[in-house]
Order: C-alpha cells, then structure tokens, then sequence
C-alpha cells in the first residue's frame, strides 16, 4: 500500500452463495482522488463500493480505509463507517424525519453533538446542497433531485473523508441530473476523495482522476478519462463505450 | 353567452338527498330489497329496543313510585306485559361493578387512578396534544403511582387484590397486559428477525408456542404452574399471576404485527442507517421502528381489543372482571332472572371502550393517509 492511499482492496473476492460477484480485485485510491465506475448492469460496481464501507463482507483479500483493516471487528466497522459517506440511487432518506431530522441524526446520536450545534451543521450543508429553504419539509414533499442531494447532505454532515456514489442520478428524470452532478462536481473541486459509480461520461470526463470498468466482477481495465474514452485498451471497455456513448 | 363553456348544473336525480337515496340504497333492483329488508328490521326493532331499555324501563324507582329493592318490585315482574329493563339491579351493584370489594374508605385511590388514567392516556394518542412533552413524562410514571395507589404502602392501606373487581380488575389486565406486552413484542419481533440464530430461534420459539396455546391454558398456567417455578417461601399474588399469563399472551400476538411492521421497510432503510453510523439499537429506535410501528397501528390496536375483551376469561381462575361481578349479581337470589340487564350493561361497558379504540384507529388510519410524513416513499 503507498504511501498516501487511503482506500486499498488486495486480492478481493467475494461469493452470493455459489455466485463469484467480485474476481481478485485490486485497486488503490489516494487521497483527493476522484474515481469514476463504470461497466455493465450486474458487473459488481455496487457490491465493490458496498464492501468499501462494509454493507457488504469480502471473504478473501483484504481491505483498508483510512489505516482501518475491515474485519469482523466490529469497533473498526463502525469507525469505518465515520470516515466513508454513502449515496444511494435511490436516496433512502427517512420518510418519517423531516429534511433537517435526517440530517441531524447521525450528528446528534453518533457523535452526541448538541441539538442546537446539529441543527446549524445541518443548515450549512443545506446550504452547500443549495436547499436551504426545504429545511423543514418531510422527503415526501421534495421532487427526486432535491431529494438526493439531502442525501448527500446527510452525509456530507457526518464530516467524512471518502464519499461512495452508487448511481446517484440513474433513479432520477433527465431535467434533476445535472442539479445533483453540480453538487457532485462542487464537492470534488473542494478536495473530497470520491469513488462514483455512474454511467453520464460527461460528469466523468469533467471529474474523474482516474476511470475504472468493471465486467463480470474484474476489474479489466483503469485508465487516465483522455486515455480511457479515446484510445482504451480492452476490446470490453471498446464495446461498452461504444453502446454507452452512441446510444 | 358562449355555450361552449356555459357550466351546466348536473342532472337532478344525482345530486340532493334524492340523488343520495338513488345512489345509495336503491341503485338496483337487488339493493333495494336489501334496503326494504333493513328498513324493515329496524323499524320492528328500534322502537321496541328504545322502550325496553328506556321508556318502559325502572331506573330506581317502578311504576308504584317506590324504590326498587328486590326482583319483585320490578316492574317487568309485577307486569311483565308493560314493564322495560329493571336497571336497579345495576343502581345496587354499581359499586361492585365498578370496584369490587374495594374498601368504601378507600375508594377514592380507585377513583383518582380512573382521573389519571385518562389524564396518562390522552396525551399519549394524540401528538397534537399541548404540552404534550410534560404530560408524557407523567404517562411513564402513572404506573408506578397507580400501583401504590391502588396496592397500598408508602404511608397507603394496603387493600389485598382479591379485594379488587369488576371495572378495575378489567383496566388493571386490559392497560397494564397491553403496555407491558407492547416493548416485550417490539423486543421479540426484532429477536425473531436478528442474524444470530440462536436469538431469533428462541423468540420464534416462544412466539409460535405462545400463539399455538389458548389464553385460558396459560391462565391456569399462570395460576397453578407459575407459583411452582417461583422460590420457595415468595408468594406471587394472584392478580400478578395472571398479568405475566395475559402479558406474554398479547405480547406473542404484538410481536407478530410489529414483525408484520418491519417486513413493509426497505432494506436501503437499513442500509442507509447504517451507512450514516449509526448502531444496531439507533438504527432500530429512530429509523426503522417508527415507521414499522406507524404502519402496524391499526393491527396494535385491532389485538388491543381483541386482549381487552379476553380478559374476561380470568372468571375461570377466579378473578371477578367486570363479568364476573355481572355473574355473581345474578346468582342473588333477590334479583334472580334479570340476566337480559346484566349482560345489557356488562356489554354497554366493553362497548365503549373497544368502540373508542376502534374509533381512534380509524382516525389514525386516516391522519397517516392523508399526513404528510409518510410522504411519497
Ligand atoms: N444480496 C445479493 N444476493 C445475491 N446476489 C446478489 C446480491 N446483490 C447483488 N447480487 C448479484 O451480484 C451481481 C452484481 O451485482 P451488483 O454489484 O449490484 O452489480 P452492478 O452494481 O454492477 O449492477 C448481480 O448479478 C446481482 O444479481
Ligand atoms: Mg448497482
């Protein structure tokens, strides 16, 4: 592991039952990286990201976050958990909170802040998702785009060090995606270390450090975008390109 | 005027109370004779109802003007072509009815547990309710007061509860084996869905045994076996032997809606809890239990009721409910045959208070339709 990583699966395997989803996957991020996956439905993006923050067990390799080796210990989970931020496709916001309770949670049970302290923590990232105003509403009432970037507030309120993204715009109609891609690209710009599973090559061409594509739980091809998009190694990644791009 | 868009009123016969009847009740053919057939009924039966119980009826005095002491001063007894309900049986016990054998001189403890009851209750199905925060924290603490209140100590005459009945005996198991049971399932519905085996085989052990045994078996357990289990020299008194029988009873049933409850919340609920930091109990308390209760409400509330009127089978282990100071009235040779009263009232009694439970589910089902919090997910 070099020196500045701060994510570092080895050898990473895992099985659903018989099923093989992840292949002997190796991949480093350092800090402030931004990685953008990319690959076919099924190919094991989610699953891969998902064992980052430990959703999901690997039975063989191992991997680390941040100096923490993600283990059955429990007390290196939940530290884990602290450091690594997660959005979903479909933002599983807690329908029963309102914008600001949701998040507020995290801050006020996990790290025990004081309410009042959460409450303007959870406004400042309001504001860096730019909803301030929807504060009070409950996630019933917001359209699907505000609704995931309170989810990325949620997170971001929890001061991580590495956000996951697991298609965080595939769940959304076309006029909401570039409301939360804004947000995204605002976070990389402010230095975040990201790992973004998505399939809009224009966010990924505008942000990503580094690709990387996914098919049939390998991964089979890591490339600079400039190198990845025009000149890619793998006759996969070609194919795959070339649907996900001329479609 | 332009005729295009001139709005029309809709056709008479749709609207208006004759548009209601049509709509309502004489829509076909079928549902009309339905219609003639419950008009009929009722028109033969209200009006005898209401003269029975009501206008025909001695409260306490009969017919004669005198007060009623004895079966035969009833006028349905003296004649039985005119004479309503004998409602004096029910003047004379309505102390037992209400509170057993309960001291006289310390009746009031019963009566100021009845006042807080409602004043622990209220705040606590209504989260409109103003102040609601400081009524809550009496609510958690009422159980402990009614318990010295009514059991005695701390400076109280103790009153022994073989002394307790009817109203009382049936609060006592309805409110305390719905309270207790209500954690115990919450508790038992998340064990039997936990990851650890061993956890979950146990609680879907108790569950399905619990569930498979009719409440009168574990009533006699409670009375006869319960006391074996116990260490020699305690004694447990009966009304508690019954409690723990009634609440391990409601709570395999409470479990099984609350599990119900859990099963309707997405896994990415789950997910998201934990992905946020949040422990196994946080997760449950904050996130995940709320929503699963808020969609069981109607089927809490529906085995509530359901507990609530079993309670009258304590009568077989010797407890006297509400029923059972019913049963003892007409065993009284002095008002021998007035059955159709007791069981009148007796019923009245229970109806108010599963007709308000039922009522107040309703109202819940409606206010989490039309709420907003449940949103669009
Ligand atoms: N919990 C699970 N149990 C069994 N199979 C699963 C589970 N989660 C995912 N899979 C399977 O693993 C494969 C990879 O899934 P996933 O990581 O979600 O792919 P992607 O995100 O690339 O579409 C799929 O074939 C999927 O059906
Ligand atoms: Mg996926």
């Amino acid at each position: 592991m070099s020196e500045d990583s701060i994510i570092s699966l080895k050898n990473v395997n895992k099985w659903f039952g018989d099923f093989h989803v992840l292949k002997d996957v190796d991949l480093e991020v350092k800090k402030k990286e931004r990685i953008v996956v990319c690959g076919p439905s099924g190919s094991g993006k989610s699953t891969m990201i998902r064992c980052i923050n430990r959703l999901e067990e690997h039975q063989e390799g191992t991997i680390v976050v941040d100096g923490i080796e993600l283990t059955g210990n429990l007390k290196n989970i939940d530290s884990v958990r602290k450091e690594v931020g997660m959005v979903f496709q479909q933002f599983n916001l807690f329908p029963h909170l309102s914008v600001k309770e949701n998040i507020t949670l995290a801050p006020i049970w996990v790290k025990k802040m004081p309410k009042a302290e959460a409450e303007e923590l959870a406004m400042q990232q309001l504001e860096i998702v730019k909803i301030p105003e929807q504060a009070d509403k409950y996630p019933g009432q917001l359209s699907g785009g505000q609704q995931q970037r309170v989810a990325i507030a949620r997170s971001l309120a929890m001061k991580p060090n590495i956000m996951l993204f697991d298609e965080p715009t595939s769940a959304l109609d076309p006029e909401m995606i570039k409301e939360v891609l804004d947000v995204m690209i605002d976070l990389a710009e402010g230095g975040m270390t990201m790992i973004v599973v998505t399939h809009e090559m224009g966010f990924a061409k505008t942000v990503a450090d580094r690709m990387v594509f996914m098919d049939e739980g390998r991964i089979v091809e890591q490339a600079v975008p400039d190198k990845f998009f025009n000149n890619p190694e793998s006759d996969r990644t070609k194919l795959f390109l070339s649907q996900i791009l001329n479609h | 005027m332009n005729d295009l868009t001139e709005e029309r009123k809709p056709p008479v016969a749709t609207t208006g109370i004759l548009g209601w009847l049509r709509i309502n009740l004489f829509s076909s053919w079928f549902n009309s004779l339905i219609t003639l057939f419950v008009l009929y009924i009722l028109i033969q039966f209200v009006p005898w109802i209401l003269n029975w119980t009501i206008f025909a009826a001695d409260f306490k005095y009969n017919f004669n003007g005198e007060e009623i002491i004895n079966r035969e001063m009833c006028s349905r007894v003296l004649d039985p072509e005119t004479g309503g309900a004998c409602w004096a049986i029910i003047y004379v016990r309505f102390y037992q009815f209400m509170y057993g054998f309960y001291p006289r001189e310390e009746v009031w403890r019963v009566n100021l547990s009845y006042i807080m009851l409602a004043v622990a209750v209220v705040p606590l199905l209504f989260d409109k309710f103003p102040l609601r925060k400081h009524f809550l924290k009496f609510t958690y603490a009422f159980p402990i007061i009614a318990f010295f209140l009514l059991n005695g100590g701390l400076g109280l005459e103790p009153v022994s509860t073989n002394k307790w009945g009817g109203l009382l005996v049936t609060l006592v198991l309805g409110c305390t084996g719905i309270a207790l049971a209500f954690p115990l399932g919450i508790i038992l519905a998340l064990g039997r869905r936990s990851n650890l085996p061993v956890i979950s085989m146990m609680c879907t052990l108790f569950i399905e045994f619990i569930r498979g045994v009719p409440l009168i078996t574990l009533l006699f357990f409670g009375m006869v076996m319960l006391p074996l289990f116990l260490p020699e020299g305690i004694d447990m008194d009966g009304l508690a032997r019954v409690l723990v029988a009634v609440t391990l009873f409601q709570s395999a049933y409470m479990a099984e809606v609350i599990r119900g409850g859990l099963q309707a919340i997405p896994q990415g609920q789950y997910e998201a809890a934990r992905s946020i930091g949040l422990s196994y109990w946080q997760m449950n308390m904050k996130v995940v239990l709320p929503q699963a209760i808020r969609i069981s409400i109607p089927s809490i509330v529906n085995t509530s009721i359901g507990l609530f009127k079993d309670t009258t089978l304590v009568i077989i282990v010797g407890l006297l409910d509400l029923l059972g100071i019913g049963r003892g009235a007409l065993a009284d040779t002095t008002w021998l045959g007035l059955a159709y009263e007791v069981y009148f009232f007796v019923s009245l009694v229970f109806f108010i208070f599963t007709f308000a439970m039922s009522r107040y589910s309703l109202y819940l089902e409606k206010k989490l339709k039309t709420g907003i919090n449940m949103g669009a997910d």
